[in-house]
């Protein structure tokens, strides 16, 4: 099974060369001008004297400090509107309307609120994480199995002790998949967090948009691909704590 | 204050339960005035065609669902919710699938505020009353119904009810697990001499295993007769006593259900 994982990534990287290197897609470099400009990112810098390192950790402090507070306020909310219809009734079409909005329409307001830098960084990662993580808690939440509630009241568990020693671990399998989805729009969300409100010169989406400024595609590529493996590492590191934590299943 | 009839631990009094459909929202009548006794001690089967009311009495007794009419009274009083002195096996385990057979046998020990580790020794101990021992850190997935069912057995019965609820627990199991855990409940019993409560659709269950033995009808669900097993323990199928009462009591209820 192992190897067939590898099958996809290589005939797009396949793809990609053999379309770019015909020169079918206009600017689009090629991918042995993406590693190179990789090389240029982490011995230069864009621009020069900003290395890529830099970029690297300013966005992972944005995309953690986003993603921490969508994760400590969406897990217990979405627990107690599991927990209680009446608050899922109450919150569910405020929840319902505000979803749809993309994190970038919400950068002017950011800017107001929370200024120019990390709190309204953070206030774009966390929104676009927020949703997966309260819904699939939600979900997770009432989908645990009733009978399982009735054991533990038979047990002599009252509402606190059924909330959690049933419902939050029997929403865990649930909660994880919010989690893994909520750090991949986290991620996606990092450009329109680092679109305008960047003030030190550092952030991967703030690199990406400078490469676009200056036309270096090359550059821009090796920013994407960037994200794309810090995306899946992080994803490879939640499944991991998922696989550990959730060994009953 | 005693308000049960002499003697009884668990007395239901014109008990009648109805239900609103949620579809079509008609009344759908459950029980229509059940009065029973049960004495401390005994091994009761209640025993009842399928979709009859069974496993609704029994949520009535153990307080996870409230009567429309009548009264459930344990040890005298009025039954106001679930409690640990009242406990239930279910049909289908409801074990934590996350908790492992020893963290699911201490849960209700736990939660009476019972610290860990003690919690785990009294835990061990129950899983040897059911013979379970050396099962300790496997969870649910990793063990067969009739497994299943002692640890959910065990598990109740480390909280020390003082009535046990059986709502079919053997009932989906194979044959031969199935006969191997009425023999196993017919000596855990006789050993803990715990009141027994144990609800059924087969009659042939009901005769292995109750003192005595409650007929119900179709919903809406009356008592149709109470009958008293001469059968001494351990009982065996293919004696002919045996034979002839499941024949006769099989007999009587059929014709009470067709009638009724």
């Amino acid at each position: 099974m192992r190897k067939w994982k590898i099958i996809s990534p290589l005939v797009a990287l396949g793809l990609w060369w053999l379309l770019a290197g015909l020169g079918w897609l206009g600017h689009t470099p090629t991918p042995l001008a993406v590693i190179k400009g990789f090389g240029h990112l982490v011995a230069t810098g864009l621009p020069p004297g900003y290395h890529l390192q830099g970029h690297v950790a300013a966005s992972l402090v944005r995309v953690f400090t986003g993603f921490a507070i969508a994760l400590v306020i969406g897990v217990p909310l979405g627990i107690f509107i599991g927990y209680s219809k009446k608050l899922e009734a109450a919150v569910d079409p405020l929840v319902e309307l505000i979803r749809p909005i993309p994190p970038l329409a919400w950068l002017p307001l950011a800017i107001i609120w929370f200024g120019i830098g990390l709190a309204s960084q953070a206030y774009i990662i966390a929104l676009g994480a927020f949703f997966p993580i309260v819904l699939n808690t939600v979900s997770g939440v009432k989908s645990v199995d009733p009978r399982l509630i009735e054991a533990a009241r038979t047990l002599g568990a009252g509402p606190r002790t059924v909330l959690a020693r049933v419902l939050v671990p029997g929403a865990m399998p649930s909660i994880f998949t919010g989690v893994r989805i909520g750090m991949g729009i986290a991620w996606m969300s990092l450009i329109a967090a680092e679109l305008v409100s960047v003030q030190n010169g550092y952030g991967l989406g703030y690199m990406i948009m400078t490469a676009r400024d200056l036309a270096r595609y090359d550059l821009l590529v090796a920013g994407m691909v960037v994200i794309g493996i810090l995306g899946y590492l992080f994803d490879w590191l939640i499944r991991l704590l998922e696989k550990r934590t959730l060994s009953w299943r | 204050m005693n308000n049960g009839a002499a003697g009884a631990v668990l007395t239901l009094r014109g008990l009648v339960k109805n239900y609103k459909e949620e579809k079509t929202g008609n009344e759908l009548e459950v029980l229509d005035g059940i009065d029973i006794d049960i004495h401390a001690g005994r091994l009761t089967c209640v025993v009842g065609p399928s979709g009859c009311g069974k496993t609704t009495l029994l949520r009535l007794i153990g307080g996870l669902a409230e009567p429309t009419a009548g009264e459930v009274l344990f040890e005298g009083l009025p039954v106001s919710g679930p409690g640990p002195e009242r406990g239930m096996v279910f049909q289908e385990y409801a074990l934590f699938p996350w908790r492992t057979v020893l963290a699911n046998v201490s849960f209700g020990l736990q939660v009476g505020g019972m610290k860990r580790d003690e919690a785990h020794a009294r835990a061990d101990e129950y899983l040897e009353t059911v013979g379970l021992t050396g099962h300790d850190d496997l969870y649910p997935k990793e063990l067969s119904g009739g497994m299943k069912q002692r640890v959910a057995i065990a598990r109740t019965l480390a909280v020390e009810p003082r009535l046990l609820l059986m709502d079919e627990p053997f009932a989906s199991l194979d044959a031969q697990t199935r006969n191997g855990m009425q023999e196993f409940l017919v000596d855990l019993w006789t050993r803990t001499a715990t009141t027994i409560v144990f609800v059924t659709h087969s009659v042939d269950e009901a005769v292995y295993l109750g003192q005595d033995i409650i007929g119900l009808s179709r919903r809406p669900a009356r008592v149709v007769n109470t009958f008293e097993n001469p059968l001494s323990y351990p009982r065996n199928r293919t004696d002919e006593e045996f034979i002839s009462l499941r024949a006769s009591i099989l007999e009587y209820l059929t014709k009470e259900m067709v009638e009724a």
